[in-house]
């Protein structure tokens, strides 16, 4: 029993027998007695903060937060450094979000920004998945992906290792500033900014070429937005990874807000058993009068690991964000004194009462598979399949036409009509390509040129290279001879290699007597 | 007087004074407001001092440091003219008929051209360059005095009918009013319109032409741009192409007037404008020999890439 530490016991529960559980989803049942400290100052709307030393603990859980850890960081110190080979005309960074040149490169996908539709897509889609997560699993994101649990976690490791586990912290916190304390701080917080640091430096990779832009910051050269951002964000991770932690999530962020929104009796939350705890006590008064004691024996292991302090014995609260560490204690507690596993554990609302009423205890996967699940999970895969079909059609060459203005059209010494238009050939390859333009619906004897090829070379067709990943910007005169009306035409573009990619754009032509 | 006590349901003390009973906590400004505010207090004192300030009569003070936004001003403007050096030295430096052979060059030249011309050339020839009545559409490929780069840059330089600029373009038609007869004159506006299909030529107008235009029009009325006579079998007209318009300009001719812009614009400026008007579409190359009717150059083109 080495392993349970026992803090100061909290306040019991005055209602310590069957929950309300619609106050814990936080639809409040009317309270009889108000809090008297709430005066007109407001001062029960501020608390001190209060610094979370979680203990130390293992198990399934605790596991699977090191494997998402792992992979998450992984994902994001590590990206901007792997290289995918685009050819010569264009960067060779796997992960680029090129914002000077307005490119956003992904792997083998490419997004300008006339097609930023694909990205306003994939957040709609994040936020829909964060929908069908929380209506599937509750709250797994704030539990293990979000960014301030991750680097909170991280940070609490950092506390473990240089001050000690729960209770050497918490003394350690207690004792005066002595040099060795001094020290201690010094190198803890130098670790943080190290890793701060890193998080920051790691962020603007993705903006620039990254064994550049690393060179360029050491040498001083880099764009002053490119040491801003690190300063920011470098502050930001340390104050709020180092410091603010679970306030963040309780004070600051939507998310939980929403989700208080968004979750139901059909919920997976991490919940605790009442009607299997209750009443608590030790296990030496449980054994003086074992009618009287439910299965928590108060020892309060849940509330030591939990990373915001919260004690999830009181029910669901902003606070709990369902990270599972205290399941992973409390188990273990539970296999400890021979008591079966899961006083604490992932279930819905809706299965607590049918195994409060006495059913048998229903496989927490069976909550996924609901109507609501269902149709978060076929909006989002409709939508994740509508951008897949709109990337796997989409042409790589495209053309818009304007027709001059001013003058309209210009009359020239043999009667004949010239138009000038400014076509725009984008070629979203990363090579040079040849492409054709084509004058389509003018009568015979139109021909065009461009400002490259002159007038005595003009023709119905003309080919232009359009540099690699541009967009060439091109003036073209067509003329139509004496005699010959028309009025509206296209232009035809095609590209010419083995794709024969086209695009054609309507446009009009403009001589006297057209409207 | 002041009869300060700590107010007991908030624990804070009053400031002393009471009025009907009612009592003022003594709640003063957090520390940090009230030193930003004096910071703020400071930093005017000093702002005084060093830059424009107080409004006087005519003026205002200066400041120590001599700052002003017309100041600013001039040295943005002076830096970007810094940072148009080279180009503009470049331009100043090569010959106009060798522009077109630098893109680079040529593009930037275009754009000064664009610039300019939307400050200076505008008020007559309009925005997009189409002119109206009486003034030269410069778009187009007829040009009275001629369309190459060099031709163009000298009209400009030195303006045509222009006082006082010493080699500007001027010629005169003379006015056949009180020479012809109506009946003469209704001959010769049939014949001259005919020359571009419009009007019916008759024995007596071409003779009439042959007797008193083809001297400077042509035989033909071709024109010829080196006296700046207008080529007449073409289909544009610069004061109108109806029956009255061309006896208007057979009785009492007009002149239209261009400015020599030389002194006015520096030499790059011109050389500038007469490359953005040349690229409007209608610019012409400088011929090696005398060229053939560049009209028909357009057609037979047209011809031949059509396969017609």
């Amino acid at each position: 029993m080495d392993e349970i530490e026992r803090p100061a016991p909290p306040v019991a529960p005055a209602d310590s027998g069957a929950r309300d559980w619609g106050k814990a989803l936080g639809h409040a049942a009317p309270e009889p007695a108000p809090e008297p400290e709430a005066g007109f100052m407001g001062s029960a709307l501020y608390e001190k903060g209060k610094t979370v030393h979680n203990k130390r603990i293992d198990g399934p859980f605790r596991r699977f937060k090191w494997l998402v850890m792992l992979v998450t960081l992984g994902i994001y110190y590590v990206t901007p450094w792997i290289r995918w080979d685009r050819g010569p005309y264009a960067p060779d960074q796997a992960v680029l979000i090129d914002l000077a040149n307005r490119r956003f490169y992904m792997f083998d996908i490419e997004i300008w920004p006339h097609e930023f539709y694909f990205v306003a897509g994939m957040l709609i889609m994040a936020g829909i998945g964060l929908f069908l997560v929380t209506s599937a699993v509750g709250r797994a994101w704030c539990g293990y992906a979000c960014p301030q649990t991750v680097w909170t976690d991280l940070f609490q490791h950092v506390d473990r290792f240089f001050d000690g586990d729960r209770n050497a912290r918490i003394r350690l916190d207690k004792a005066p500033w002595t040099a060795s304390k001094i020290a201690r701080r010094s190198a803890k917080w130098a670790v943080y900014l190290a890793i701060a640091f890193w998080t920051g430096g790691a962020w603007i990779m993705y903006f620039a070429d990254a064994p550049t832009l690393t060179r360029d910051f050491w040498t001083g050269n880099a764009a002053p937005v490119a040491y801003a951002t690190v300063a920011i964000l470098t502050g930001t991770t340390f104050w709020l990874g180092g410091f603010m932690r679970e306030q963040v999530c309780i004070y600051m962020c939507p998310w939980p807000r929403i989700q208080t929104a968004m979750l139901d009796e059909k919920s997976l939350i991490v919940t605790y058993k009442d009607w299997r705890g209750e009443q608590r006590g030790s296990l030496k008064k449980a054994a003086k009068n074992p009618d009287a004691y439910g299965d928590c024996i108060d020892c309060n292991m849940c509330v030591a690991v939990c990373p915001t302090g919260v004690d999830i014995r009181e029910g669901q609260q902003i606070g709990c964000i369902t990270c599972g560490l205290c399941i992973d204690a409390c188990d273990k507690v539970m296999a400890e004194v021979g008591r079966p596993r899961g006083l604490i554990d992932y279930a819905t609302l809706d299965q607590c009462k049918a195994e409060a009423a006495g059913a048998p205890p229903t496989p927490a996967w069976k909550a996924l598979l609901r109507p609501r699940t269902l149709i978060y999970f076929t909006v989002w895969a409709g939508l994740g399949a509508g951008l897949l079909f709109a990337l796997g059609t989409r042409t790589h060459t495209d053309l818009t036409v304007s027709p001059d203005r001013n003058p309209p059209f210009m009359l020239l010494k043999d009667g004949s009509v010239r138009n000038a238009y400014t076509l725009r050939l984008r070629n979203m390859e990363a090579r040079p390509r040849a492409m054709e333009i084509a004058l389509e619906g003018l009568p015979q004897g139109a021909v065009m040129w461009t400002e490259s090829v002159s007038m005595e070379n003009a023709a119905r067709v003309q080919v232009v290279t359009v540099p690699a990943n541009a967009t060439e910007v091109l003036r073209v005169y067509v003329l139509l001879p004496d005699g010959v009306t028309a009025n509206a035409f296209a232009f035809r573009l095609t590209s010419l290699d083995e794709q024969r990619e086209q695009d054609v754009t309507e446009t009009t032509f403009a001589m006297p007597g057209n409207p | 007087m002041a009869n300060k006590r700590i107010d007991e349901p908030t624990g804070t003390e009053t400031v002393g004074h009471e009025w009907d009973g009612i009592e003022e906590l003594n709640t003063p400004l957090p520390r940090w407001w009230l030193y930003t505010f004096y910071a703020t207090i400071l930093f005017a004192a000093v702002y005084v001092v060093l830059y424009p300030a107080w409004p006087m009569v005519e003026s205002a003070t200066r400041g120590t440091l001599g700052w002003s936004s017309r100041g600013d001003l001039a040295n943005e403007m002076t830096a970007a003219d810094m940072a148009r050096q080279s180009v503009v030295e470049r331009i100043a430096a090569t010959d106009i008929e060798k522009l077109p052979a630098d893109p680079e060059l040529m593009q930037a030249a275009i754009a000064g051209g664009a610039a300019a011309f939307k400050v200076n050339c505008v008020q007559c020839h309009g925005a997009g360059a189409a002119g109206s009545p009486g003034y030269p559409n410069l778009n187009d490929d007829d040009w009275i005095w001629g369309g190459t780069l060099t031709d163009i840059e000298y009209t400009m330089t030195h303006g045509i009918r222009w006082e006082g600029a010493e080699a500007t373009r001027a010629n005169y038609m003379p006015a056949f009013q009180g020479m012809f007869e109506p009946a003469q004159v209704d001959a010769l506006a049939g014949h001259v319109l005919s020359l571009s299909g419009k009007g019916r030529s008759s024995a007596a107008g071409a003779q009439l032409f042959a007797d008193n235009c083809a001297a400077c029009h042509g035989t033909g009325g071709e024109g010829a741009s080196a006296m700046g006579a207008p080529a007449l079998g073409d289909a544009i007209w610069l004061f109108g192409d109806t029956e009255a318009a061309v006896k208007a300009q057979i009785l009492a001719p007009r002149h239209g007037v261009m400015p020599a812009w030389q002194g006015r614009l520096d030499p790059v400026t011109i050389k500038m404008l007469a490359a953005y008007v040349h690229s409007r579409g209608g610019g012409q190359q400088p011929a090696p020999a005398p060229a053939a009717d560049p009209a028909s150059d357009v057609a037979a083109a047209a011809k031949a890439n059509t396969g017609g």
